[in-house]
C-alpha cells in the first residue's frame, strides 16, 4: 500500500474573453477570410495588431490588410502533439512574415516531416470551412501553385467576444497524515493527530502544526459526536454544486478535536439549527465506504442539551 | 536612510459595471490608467515602474496578466511587478508600489489593479470541489456567513444592522458615479425584505460582481510639489495568518488586529476614531462593516462596531464616515476593490471625492483584506505631509 492517496482532479470553465474593438478587429477578419494588421506609430504592420501602440501608447486604430500568403522566418518542430494543438499529427509551428506586414506571426504549419520545412520556404493561409472569429480559423500551409484559395465573408457583425475553455488535469495527492485520516474514516473512525507543543487535536491532520510549525506524528481518535460552533444556511444554487439548497453547512467541533470540521447538517429542519446544538456522524451504508470524508453522509442531532457557549467561544 | 516620502497624485477608475463586454482587460486597464495620468498630469513615458494586481487565477483563467498586459500597460523597457494577495491584492499591490517610491527605488511608480468578473465565475472557482472532502463550500458568502454568524453571537448584535449597513452604502453609492450599484430607494426594511441567500446574510447584503479597474500614480516629494493636492502617504502594513489553526479567531484575526496597530503606530494615531476623519473599509458583506470597526480599533470589541454602526456614526455625517464611495457592497471588481478602498481614501483627503467628499476630510484609511480573512493590507493618507 502507498503510503499516501491520490485522486484526479479536472478543473475546467469555459472562461469568455472581451477582444475589445482592437481585437476584434482581427478575429472578424479571421472569420471573413482576412488577415488584418495594425499600423503602429511607427509605420510597421504588426499582426495580430498590438492593441496600444508601443511608442504612443494611443489605442491601435490604423488596420491593414496584409496578404494570405509569407515567408517562415523561423520555425520548430512538434514531433508529438499533445491535445487541443492546431493537428493531433506531427507539425511545425512558424513565425511567417505574411506579405504586407512588417512582423511575423507565430502560427501553426501543416507540413508532415521537418525536411518540408525551412526558413524562407513561402506558406499561404489555408480557411478552416467554419469559422467562427477564432486563431484556430487559420493554418499556414506550403504556398501551392494557385496560390491560396479564398473564402466568402460569415457574417456582418463585428467579432466581440471569444470563448477559452481552460482544462486542468491534475493528480490531488494527499499528506501522509491526511491519507492517515481518510483510511481511518474507511475503517468508521475519525483520527486526528495532537500537536506535541500547544497539545491542540487537529482533525484532520495537518503534518505540521499550523500555529508553531512542529511536525505532527501522535494519533488521537476524535468522538463522533461533537458541538455546532457556527453555521451558514445556503440558499443559493451555482454552478459545480453538489448538495441541493437549501442544506446546512456548519462548522462541528468533535469532542476530543481542537478544531471544527466543515460538515453537512440533516435531521433537522435548518432554521432549527443553533449554535451549540449538539450532534453526531450518520454514516453511509458500510458498503458505500471509501478514502473520503464524504464516508460521514451528514451530521445530526442528538437530542442531548446544548453546549455551554464557554465551551465553544474560542473557536469562533 | 529613512523612509522617503510618498504621495499618492493621481487617481483613476472605471464606471464599474456587470459586464464591461466592449472592452479587453487591457482596454479596461488602460481607461484606469488613462485617468489616473490625467489626474496626475503625467504620461505613460514619465512612469518608471509599473505594479499590477489582480484576483485569484481561477476567477478569471488568466494567470501571468504581467506576460500578456505588459505591452498595453506601457511597461515595455520598465520594471513591471505583479503581486497576488486573493481579495486584498489591490492594496498589496498599492503598497508595493509606494513603497519602491518610499525606498528611493523609483520617482513615479504606477499601480493599476483589475478585474473583469464577467468573464468567469468567482462562486465557481471559490467551491471546486476536493477529493477526499465534503463538498459543503459555497463561495466566498458559503465561507462567511458561519463568522458574521459567531460575529452577532458574540457581540449579541441586533439582527438589522447588516441592512443598515447595505442601505448606507448603497445610497452613499448613489453620489458615486463610478459605482456598479445606483439602487434608489435602498432602505433597511428593503435590504431586509430581501432574500436570504448565505443566512445570515441576505441578497442586499452582498456585494455584486462587477468588471472594473483602478489605477494610482504614487511619486516622491520632489515631483509631489508639482500636484496641488497630493495625498500623503502616513503608514502602510500588510499581515497575513493562516487560514486555518485550532482556535484562530476568524470574527477579528489576529493579524488584523496586527496590522491596525503597526499602521495606528506608524502613522501617529493614538485615537483613530477622533483622528480619522474618513475610512474606506473593504466590507463585501454588510456585517464586516461593524467587524472591521472593532478589528482596527474604532470601536470597542464585542459590540461596539454594530453600537457605532447603528447609532449613524458610520454615515457620511457620522462622526466617522466609512465607505461614502459605497464601497465594496456596491462595485466589486474583485481584484481592483482594495485598490478602491485605498484610491478613494486619497481622493477624499485631496478633497477630490466629489458628491460624496467628506467636507474638511484630512486623514483617510483605505483598508482591504482577503482570503479567509487572512491577508490584512492598509494604509493611512494625509492631505499634509508625514511629520515622522
Amino acid at each position: 500500500m502507498t503510503r499516501t492517496l491520490s485522486a484526479p482532479v479536472t478543473v475546467a470553465f469555459d472562461y469568455t474573453r472581451s477582444t475589445g474593438p482592437v481585437l476584434g478587429r482581427f478575429l472578424t477578419g479571421l472569420r471573413d477570410g482576412v488577415v488584418v494588421g495594425g499600423r503602429t506609430s511607427e509605420g510597421k504592420v504588426v499582426v495580430p495588431p498590438l492593441e496600444f501602440d508601443p511608442v504612443t501608447h494611443e489605442a491601435t486604430t490604423d488596420f491593414v490588410e496584409v496578404a494570405p500568403t509569407g515567408t517562415v522566418t523561423s520555425w520548430t518542430w512538434v514531433p508529438e502533439p499533445v491535445k487541443d494543438q492546431p493537428f493531433d499529427r506531427p507539425f511545425a509551428f512558424a513565425l511567417v512574415l505574411l506579405d504586407g506586414a512588417d512582423v511575423p506571426i507565430l502560427h501553426a504549419l501543416d507540413v508532415s516531416s521537418p525536411d518540408e520545412v525551412s526558413t524562407g520556404m513561402r506558406v499561404q493561409a489555408r480557411w478552416a470551412a467554419e469559422r467562427i472569429g477564432a486563431i484556430t480559423d487559420l493554418v499556414f500551409e506550403p504556398l501551392s501553385a494557385s496560390g491560396p484559395t479564398g473564402v466568402e465573408a460569415i457574417g456582418d457583425n463585428p467579432v466581440s467576444g471569444v470563448i477559452v475553455p481552460v482544462s486542468l488535469d491534475y493528480l490531488y495527492a494527499a499528506s501522509p497524515e491526511e491519507s492517515a485520516f481518510y483510511r481511518g474514516l474507511n475503517e468508521g473512525r475519525i483520527v486526528g493527530q495532537r500537536c506535541p507543543t500547544c497539545q491542540k487535536v487537529y482533525v484532520p491532520p495537518r503534518s505540521a502544526c499550523p500555529s508553531d510549525g512542529t511536525p505532527t506524528a501522535e494519533e488521537v481518535e476524535v468522538s463522533q459526536t461533537g458541538t455546532i460552533t457556527t453555521f451558514c444556511i445556503v440558499n443559493v444554487p451555482f454552478l459545480g454544486q453538489k448538495i441541493t439548497p437549501p442544506y446546512v453547512s456548519a462548522y462541528v467541533l468533535l469532542d476530543g478535536a481542537d478544531i471544527a470540521i466543515l460538515h453537512l447538517i440533516l435531521g433537522v429542519e435548518a432554521a432549527e439549527v443553533r449554535m451549540g446544538m449538539r450532534v453526531k456522524a450518520v454514516w453511509k451504508p458500510e458498503t458505500e465506504w471509501t478514502y473520503s470524508l464524504e464516508n460521514i453522509d451528514h451530521f445530526e442531532p442528538t437530542g442531548d442539551p446544548d453546549a455551554d457557549y464557554e465551551t465553544y467561544r474560542n473557536h469562533l | 536612510m529613512a523612509k522617503q516620502p510618498a504621495a499618492v497624485v493621481g487617481v483613476g477608475q472605471t464606471h464599474h459595471r456587470a459586464k464591461r463586454l466592449d472592452v479587453s482587460m487591457a482596454g479596461l486597464c488602460r481607461e484606469a490608467i488613462d485617468r489616473a495620468l490625467e489626474d496626475a498630469g503625467m504620461t505613460l513615458d514619465e512612469i518608471d515602474a509599473i505594479v499590477v494586481g489582480k484576483a485569484p487565477d481561477l476567477f478569471e483563467g488568466v494567470m501571468m496578466p504581467e506576460l500578456f498586459l505588459a505591452e498595453a500597460l506601457g511597461a515595455a523597457g520598465k520594471p513591471l511587478l505583479r503581486v497576488h494577495t486573493a481579495g486584498s491584492v489591490g492594496g498589496s499591490t498599492a503598497i508595493v508600489a509606494s513603497s519602491l517610491v518610499q525606498a528611493g527605488v523609483h520617482k513615479k511608480v504606477l499601480t493599476v489593479a483589475y478585474e473583469k468578473q464577467s468573464e468567469s465565475n468567482a462562486m465557481w472557482a471559490l467551491s471546486v470541489p476536493l477529493p477526499f472532502n465534503m463538498p459543503v463550500h459555497a463561495g466566498a458568502g458559503g465561507y462567511f456567513a458561519p463568522h458574521v454568524r459567531s460575529y452577532i453571537r458574540r457581540s449579541e448584535a441586533p439582527t438589522h444592522v447588516g441592512a443598515i449597513v447595505a442601505a448606507k452604502d448603497r445610497n452613499n453609492a448613489l453620489k458615486n458615479p463610478y459605482a456598479h450599484l445606483h439602487n434608489e430607494g435602498t432602505t433597511v426594511e428593503s435590504v431586509l425584505a430581501s432574500q436570504m441567500l448565505w443566512d445570515p446574510i441576505r441578497y442586499d447584503e452582498t456585494c455584486p460582481s462587477s468588471d472594473g479597474a483602478c489605477a494610482l500614480v504614487i511619486v516622491d516629494e520632489d515631483t509631489a510639489k508639482a500636484s496641488p493636492n497630493p495625498a500623503w502617504i502616513h503608514g502602510t502594513v500588510m499581515r497575513s495568518e493562516a487560514t486555518t489553526a485550532a482556535e484562530r479567531d476568524q470574527v477579528n484575526p489576529q493579524a488584523s488586529r496586527d496590522a491596525a496597530a503597526a499602521l495606528w503606530k506608524q502613522a501617529g494615531i493614538t485615537s483613530p476614531i477622533d483622528e480619522i476623519d474618513c475610512a474606506e473599509i473593504y466590507v463585501p458583506f454588510s456585517w464586516f462593516e461593524p467587524m472591521w470597526l472593532e478589528s482596527l480599533g474604532f470601536a470597542e470589541e464585542n459590540g461596539g462596531g454594530w453600537r457605532l454602526t447603528e447609532s449613524g456614526g458610520t454615515a457620511m455625517d457620522g462622526v466617522l464616515p466609512v465607505n461614502c464611495s459605497g464601497g465594496v457592497l456596491s462595485s466589486n471588481p474583485i481584484g481592483a476593490s482594495g485598490m478602491l478602498r485605498f484610491g478613494e481614501a486619497a481622493l477624499q483627503v485631496r478633497g477630490a471625492a466629489g458628491e460624496h467628499q467628506v467636507d474638511g476630510a484630512r486623514k483617510a484609511l483605505g483598508h482591504a483584506y482577503g482570503g479567509g480573512s487572512q491577508f490584512f493590507a492598509m494604509w493611512v493618507v494625509g492631505a499634509e505631509k508625514p511629520s515622522n
